[in-house]
């Protein structure tokens, strides 16, 4: 397969958000942090490509998305398009950027103005680009609405939003974005607020418009089904940074990162016969304001190893998890051992627990971990030692894994060191 | 049906015996409506089924065909100008024309329900501790304080809530945790009876996997039966049992869910399966059109516009529900009886091309 061109080219993008207003800084026990919506990401769009960016909520999807179109500032790193730097753009030049890149959001209801019919909806861009011919704009919007299918136009021109469908609507979308002659569509999750039966129908629509008009798309969704299906390349991302990313055929053939893994034991199957049992990862994707040390997924990650980032909250995980299956008055015996949690609240790497005794303290860690051996938590664990009237539990120093080649992808976790560098004999 | 006023303790601890054979809820040609300017919105019009302890039942298909419509109808929580007809057994005693103290009564210690979006659902000002007591002592006010902590502990913990958090307020929970909280919620009278509506929807991925196998366990470990609203066919394929398939205000097919999704008999069926994206989708399937007006529905077979077998007999004549080749029931003229449909009746349908404009 020959290599397409570049399009977009995206090197070590930042995008910060302040935590304004300290009270969620206070709740977090910390001075006014930030939150990494994107923390690092580098990734290329190819001329003809349908780059996938898939993960959970939080993951910095959205923010990803937005910044390519200079709707999120950069914190820093390079978006470069054309060769030239989007990221130092002045508005107009953006606002010039936007025939060329344009974006699709979830809900077609929010994203569509009550008080504009669909002619006005989809006529507005070119008005705000300076073309002045009514006559000129009406051909292009017809042009456009017979393009996503909405024919015959003479029903669908004078409608307002509130006439039409949720299906409707996201063609009204589509032709919107398509109106100005684009070349990237940036979609942010453009079928998952409609129905099932819909979903398939504008999928097809993104295909064939993708076909016509010769676009580039960045995929934005949680589901994995989809950007199979639709994507050529996918980027799984988790808490602000891309864990994984390649060919989907290679991804969905032998997922590597222990969260890709997770997420495609996650989708369910139609098939009732292939529908088991699952072993799934515990827990939920992290504030992201104040993210795990070491590797943002080792607290859910059933692979983890010492070095992955171990922390005092991991240790408030696991008592409060134990104590979801003692009895009442253990329980209350426990816990009156142990005391306070609240010192387990922040990520420190060496901390003091307990305040019934360091035997007591000890005997309730032992018995938890011989409840719970494979616990990868233990794996982190560096020392226990008698401390006051209680333990200091002291953790491996985490690392943060970087992305790095693996068979043919690049992944971002301890379990896959370089397979590449400098290496003429490795292919 | 009259009952004895029992003590709310003593009741507690009599309950029916619920391991018998007979179905915790029988539904007979259950019919809700909506009056508006227009006329009535017929959203559920004539359903059917049985639900035995410790079953779920999956109830599927397009929006606004009906499915929430019916879940708040089994509870008797409909909006005001909501009307509904027709027969809803609660083990034998039927909660449409009892007294609404009675249903309300049912309704917590006997039926509960999940929703969509949790958080609407929780009072943003009550620690839950507050949430477990309030809704333990509507239902059983002499219990005491100790028995009501006790009580709701254990319900937290079965849903992997520690007892730590039991005096936080719903904010200071991720969205998975306030969706178990609302199971918990609903789960700590041990109602024999819950309908879920869409209870996975607003959650991520991997959340909603982990409150589908709750969900799973949930029948095994309590015999509690489900019905578990969706649009989600990989959810009804894990999670249920069986599986109703709704469209336009009636279940077309219901059946278990291996033979139905195996052998699905109605078109309806079929194509919802066939247009469902899953990781072993190789091309787009869709099914053209979009459900009808629930106010002036097609006569006949409320599918046949869509629907690729339809027939002339489909355009005029209401399909009767049968059994199911396989167990179960369909109704479908394509699949019988055919002693029934008249002479020429299985000539092909001449339909009206459907096109976007008459899309969803
Ligand atoms: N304007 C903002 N100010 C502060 N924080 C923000 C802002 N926009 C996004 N964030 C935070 O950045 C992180 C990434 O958000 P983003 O919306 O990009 O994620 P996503 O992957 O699109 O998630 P979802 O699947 O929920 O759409 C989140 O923690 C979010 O709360
Ligand atoms: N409170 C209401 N008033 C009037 N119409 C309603 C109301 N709730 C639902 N409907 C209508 O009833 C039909 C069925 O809706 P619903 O039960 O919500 O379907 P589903 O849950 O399958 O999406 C739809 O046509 C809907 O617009
Ligand atoms: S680095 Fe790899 S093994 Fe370690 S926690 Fe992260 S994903 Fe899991
Ligand atoms: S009754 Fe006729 S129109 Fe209706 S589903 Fe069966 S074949 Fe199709
Ligand atoms: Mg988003
Ligand atoms: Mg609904």
């Amino acid at each position: 397969m020959p290599t397409k061109p570049d399009l977009i080219d995206v090197r070590d993008l930042s995008v910060h958000f302040g935590l304004r207003g300290g009270t969620l800084g206070r709740l977090v026990g910390r001075d006014a942090g930030v939150v990494r919506a994107v923390d690092g990401i580098s990734v290329t769009l190819r001329e003809g490509e349908v780059l996938g960016l898939v993960g959970e909520s939080g993951s910095g999807k959205s923010t990803f998305g937005r910044a390519l179109l200079g709707l999120a500032p950069a914190t820093s790193g390079t978006i470069g398009f054309d060769g030239a730097d989007l990221t130092s753009m002045s508005r107009s030049e953006l606002r010039a950027l936007r025939q060329s890149i344009q974006m699709v959001f979830q809900d077609p209801s929010a994203a569509l103005n009550p008080s504009m019919t669909v002619a006005e909806a989809v006529g507005d861009a070119l008005r705000v680009h300076g073309m002045k011919s009514s006559v000129e704009r009406r051909e292009r919007v017809v042009e456009a609405l017979e393009r996503v299918g909405l024919s015959p136009v003479q029903l669908f021109l004078d409608k307002y939003p509130r006439d039409l469908s949720g299906g409707q609507k996201q063609r009204v979308v589509l032709a919107r974005a398509i109106v100005m002659g684009p070349r990237v569509l940036v979609a942010d999750e453009p079928i998952s607020m409609l129905d099932m039966s819909v979903r398939a129908k504008i999928l097809q629509l993104m295909l064939d418009l993708k076909q016509d008009l010769g676009l580039s798309y960045v995929y934005i969704t949680h589901d994995l089904a989809s950007a199979k299906f639709f994507c050529d390349r996918i980027a799984i991302m988790y808490l602000g940074r891309i864990v994984e990313i390649g060919d989907t055929e290679e991804i969905f053939a032998n997922p590597r990162h222990p969260y890709t893994k997770a997420l495609l034991r996650a989708a369910p199957d139609p098939d009732p016969a292939r529908a088991v049992a699952k072993d799934l990862p515990r827990g939920e994707v992290p504030d992201a304001a104040v993210p795990p040390l070491g590797c943002s997924f080792h607290p859910r990650c059933p692979e983890a190893v010492a070095q992955c980032g171990w922390e005092a909250r991991d240790l408030r995980t696991l008592l409060e998890t134990h104590w979801t299956r003692r009895t009442p008055e253990e329980y209350d015996a426990e816990s009156a051992a142990v005391g306070s949690l609240d010192a387990l609240a922040r990520p420190d790497t060496s901390v003091h627990v307990g305040r019934g005794g360091a035997d007591a303290v000890r005997s309730i860690l032992d018995r938890i971990r011989d409840e719970e051996p494979d616990e990868p938590l233990w794996r982190g664990v560096a020392d226990v030692t008698d401390d006051g009237a209680g333990v200091r539990v002291d953790f491996h120093p985490g690392v943060d894994p970087a992305l790095r080649r693996a068979g043919g992808v690049d992944v971002a976790c301890v379990l896959y060191p370089d397979d590449s560098p400098d290496d003429s004999a490795g292919g | 049906m009259t009952q004895p006023e029992l003590d709310p303790v003593l009741e507690a601890e009599f309950q029916p015996d619920v391991t018998g054979d007979g179905p915790v809820i029988s539904a007979r040609d259950v019919r809700v409506w909506y009056g508006t300017t227009r006329g009535a919105i017929r959203a559920v019009d004539g359903v059917s089924f049985d639900l035995a302890p410790g079953e779920t039942l999956g109830l599927v298909g397009e929006s606004g065909c009906g499915k929430s419509t019916l879940g708040r109808g089994l509870m008797g929580l409909l909006p005001a100008g909501a009307k509904r007809d027709g027969e809803v057994r609660f083990r034998g005693e039927d909660v449409l024309t009892m007294s609404p103290r009675d249903a309300h009564r049912l309704r917590g210690s006997q039926l509960g329900m999940i929703f969509q979006e949790p958080m609407t659902r929780l009072n943003p000002l009550l620690r839950v501790s507050a949430h477990f007591e309030e809704a333990i002592r509507q239902h059983e006010p002499k219990l005491p304080k100790r028995e009501v902590t006790q009580r709701a502990l254990d319900a937290l913990r079965m849903m992997g809530i520690p007892p730590t958090r039991y005096r936080s307020y719903p904010h200071e929970f991720s969205g998975g945790m306030r969706q178990r909280l609302m199971i918990a919620l609903a789960l700590v009278l041990r109602p024999a009876f819950i309908v879920a509506d869409e209870p996975t929807t607003a959650l991520d991925v991997l959340v909603e996997a982990q409150i589908v196998q709750i969900l799973n366990d949930l029948r095994r470990d309590f015999r509690t039966s489900l019905l578990l609203i969706t649009h989600n066919v990989g959810i009804v394929a894990e999670a249920c049992d069986r599986v109703a398939v709704m469209y336009a205000g009636r279940i077309v097919e219901q059946g278990r869910v291996a033979d139905v999704f195996a052998a699905p008999q109605h078109p309806y069926t079929r194509e919802l399966l066939r247009s469902t994206i899953s990781l072993r989708t190789t091309g787009l399937n869709f099914i053209p059109g979009s459900p009808p007006d629930l106010i002036d529905p097609p006569p006949g077979c409320r599918f046949a516009p869509r629907c690729p077998q339809a027939m002339a007999v489909c355009a005029t004549t209401d399909p009767i529900t049968i059994e199911r080749p396989g167990g179960g029931q369909v109704e479908c003229w394509a699949v019988g009886p055919t002693d029934l449909i008249p002479a020429g009746g299985t000539a092909r349908l001449q339909q009206e091309e459907l096109a976007v404009a008459d899309e969803a």
